[in-house]
């Protein structure tokens, strides 16, 4: 059932809401972007819907939510170990299409691989809800069309902003309280309200059926070599991305007592296939380039059955290279089809 | 929370054996059952963690052979017998041993590649009637370098082991040369009934690969084994994958055909 109510109206129902969910959207820092006098419009908690942004694509992705960049697997003493203590809150996250999508694939990695799903992941994945926000148009460097990834039913609240009117349809009978203890008293109105999804992106790609080995000496990726500086924007902007490092730390006033924790992992940064003895893998820019190519568009998609990207664009938008994802892709299916280079 | 695989338990050292300056074996008190070939997450808290091969097992035991490498081996290094460290695991698979019944088998180890086929050699040794040859070639950098002297020597008396090392000294009387030399002159009437299994760095695998394939070793007859970073061996971490490929489940032990499309 859909809703339209004034954002005033719309801020009872999230002050009810934060009784039972922490909730998470992108919001502006301003101030904090890259280059001075620029804003960062990044995921953080909300409190109101004035505080939610609309008309801007995040840098990070919604990910942090159950798969922090840091996060504390267990304390220990001499002799024990403790496991943090998790909010029983639940989380409610507003995310577009390709980033609730990319849970999917997230949910491969941490739930389905290996012989047990990943507990950290579990506990929070559980208390996961979604609010869809709609893309009215795709944001520069999108391509969530070409991926797939541009349409979803996983969502249990719709809300569109529209001037200082809100527009909330409820996909989930969990929430159809929430609202209808509201209609009684307020100006509420039932409206017909139906998700909107974009439908072609400015970006598009055709992804090659078949990428394997061959592929791997091609004189394409040396360009990479040259031109990518290993920051690991990329990786840390993306959705899907969900490789982690273990790090242990020791208190500086407490020696024997410390912390387990896992913190993410970036495949383009120096060291990731670093093992004592200092024995590594993939040692150029053009290689790791490689590998995360082949995982997002061949090698996820042998083991789980869809492609790992998303088609968000956030790595292109943050690359300082302005490398571009898709393109690389392209180039692969212009080879694929015998075309030059 | 439910069952947390990343929760390591605490394992009392037993015997710690200086194999070389660098290479101790440490034998922990542990009920866990390892397969030959497997790997367990060691970790010392507030230092860290890393994959260890089991190098042997037996009933309530579980023995690793490591070496002073990094952050976390230097400290192992310090630590004494009836002192304790953290496992978790065991991880990965192991070595198809059903697969090497009736046939000749020959184990190439290099350096530390020893470790995980230790309890491999064992195995055979102990029921050399399994297969109709068992021998073992290991290769290490010097005379100094050499792991298991003592088992060497026991091995040596009941079956064919050859021990080379890349340099000698004047003390040493034994092989010199490269492990490849010492495949290179082997003679199998039937290649086709020989398994062969290859464990040591990459380029020492590679190469001693090349060598047995040339000798007529079909390739499905081949087994090798990986190492690679490992944060997690559960399949999640995402260091060791290598095209849809995760070393900690799939591996470390693969096939050759399987191994051979491995391209980092």
């Amino acid at each position: 059932m859909g809703y339209q109510m004034s954002t005033v109206e719309f801020n009872n129902v999230i002050s009810k809401l934060l009784l039972d969910y922490r909730i998470l959207a992108p919001v502006c820092l301003e101030g904090k972007g890259t280059f001075s006098g620029t804003d960062l419009v990044t995921y953080g908690d909300i409190e109101r819907i004035q505080d939610v942004v609309f008309d801007r694509k995040t840098v990070y992705s919604a990910k942090e939510a159950v798969f922090p960049p840091s996060e504390t697997m267990f304390y220990f003493t001499e002799e024990e170990f403790k496991q943090p203590s998790v909010d029983q809150k639940g989380i409610l996250v507003f995310a577009r299409p390709c980033d609730i999508n990319a849970f999917k694939r997230l949910d491969a990695i941490y739930l389905e691989s290996g012989p047990y799903p990943d507990p950290y992941y579990l506990q929070l994945r559980e208390k996961l809800k979604f609010v869809l926000m709609e893309c009215d148009h795709g944001f520069k460097n999108c391509f969530c069309a070409s991926m797939g990834t541009n349409e979803t039913s996983d969502f249990s609240l719709l809300v569109r902003s529209e001037g200082d009117q809100i527009f909330c349809l409820i996909n989930d009978t969990g929430f159809e309280d929430l609202i209808s203890e509201s209609l009684a008293s307020n100006s509420i109105r039932k409206v017909d309200l139906q998700p909107g999804f974009v439908q072609r992106n400015k970006t598009r790609l055709q992804i090659p059926d078949k990428l394997d080995n061959s592929l791997f000496s091609h004189p394409l990726w040396q360009e990479y070599a040259s031109r990518c500086t290993g920051c690991g924007r990329c990786n840390f902007s993306c959705p899907t991305c969900s490789c982690f490092t273990m790090q242990d730390l020791f208190y500086r006033d407490n020696p024997s007592c410390g912390e387990r924790r896992r913190v993410w992992a970036s495949c383009m940064i120096e060291g990731y296939t670093e093992m004592a003895g200092g024995q590594e893998v993939r040692k150029t820019q053009g290689e790791r380039m490689r590998f995360k190519v082949m995982h997002k568009f061949s090698d996820f998609k042998k083991r789980f059955g869809f492609h790992m990207c998303v088609g968000c664009g956030r790595c292109d938008d943050v690359c300082p290279e302005y490398i571009s994802l898709p393109r690389c892709v392209q180039k692969l299916q212009e080879i694929k089809n015998g075309g030059v280079r | 929370m439910a069952q947390n695989p990343y929760l390591p338990h605490k394992v009392k050292i037993l015997e710690i054996k200086r194999q070389t300056k660098i290479d101790y074996t440490f034998k922990l008190e542990s009920s866990i059952k390892p397969d030959n070939g497997q790997f367990v997450e060691v970790s010392l808290p507030k230092i860290g963690e890393c994959p260890i091969s089991v190098s042997d097992f037996g009933d309530g035991w579980i023995e690793m052979t490591i070496r002073r490498v990094g952050k976390v081996t230097n400290v192992l290094h310090d630590l004494k017998e009836g002192d304790h460290m953290f496992i978790r695991g065991p991880y990965g698979n192991g070595f198809p041993l059903q697969k090497y019944k009736d046939k000749h088998l020959v184990i190439a180890a290099g350096g530390t590649g020893l470790a995980p086929v230790k309890s491999v050699v064992n195995y055979f040794n102990d029921r050399l009637d399994l297969v109709k040859q068992l021998n073992l070639l290991t290769g290490f950098k010097s005379p100094e370098d050499v792991l298991f002297k003592d088992e060497l020597e026991a091995w040596s008396k009941d079956f064919n082991v050859t021990v080379t090392v890349d340099q000698g000294n004047k003390d040493w009387t034994g092989n010199v040369g490269l492990i490849t030399g010492y495949v290179k002159v082997m003679d199998f009437p039937n290649p086709e009934e020989v398994e062969v299994i290859v464990v040591g760095p990459p380029m020492m695998m590679k190469f001693t690969v090349q060598e047995f394939l040339k000798l007529g070793v079909p390739e499905e007859n081949i087994t090798v084994s990986f190492e690679r970073k490992m944060c997690c061996g559960l399949g999640k971490c995402g260091h060791c994958k290598i095209d849809d490929t995760y070393v900690c489940l799939e591996g470390p032990v693969f096939n050759y055909t399987k191994a051979k499309e491995l391209i980092d």
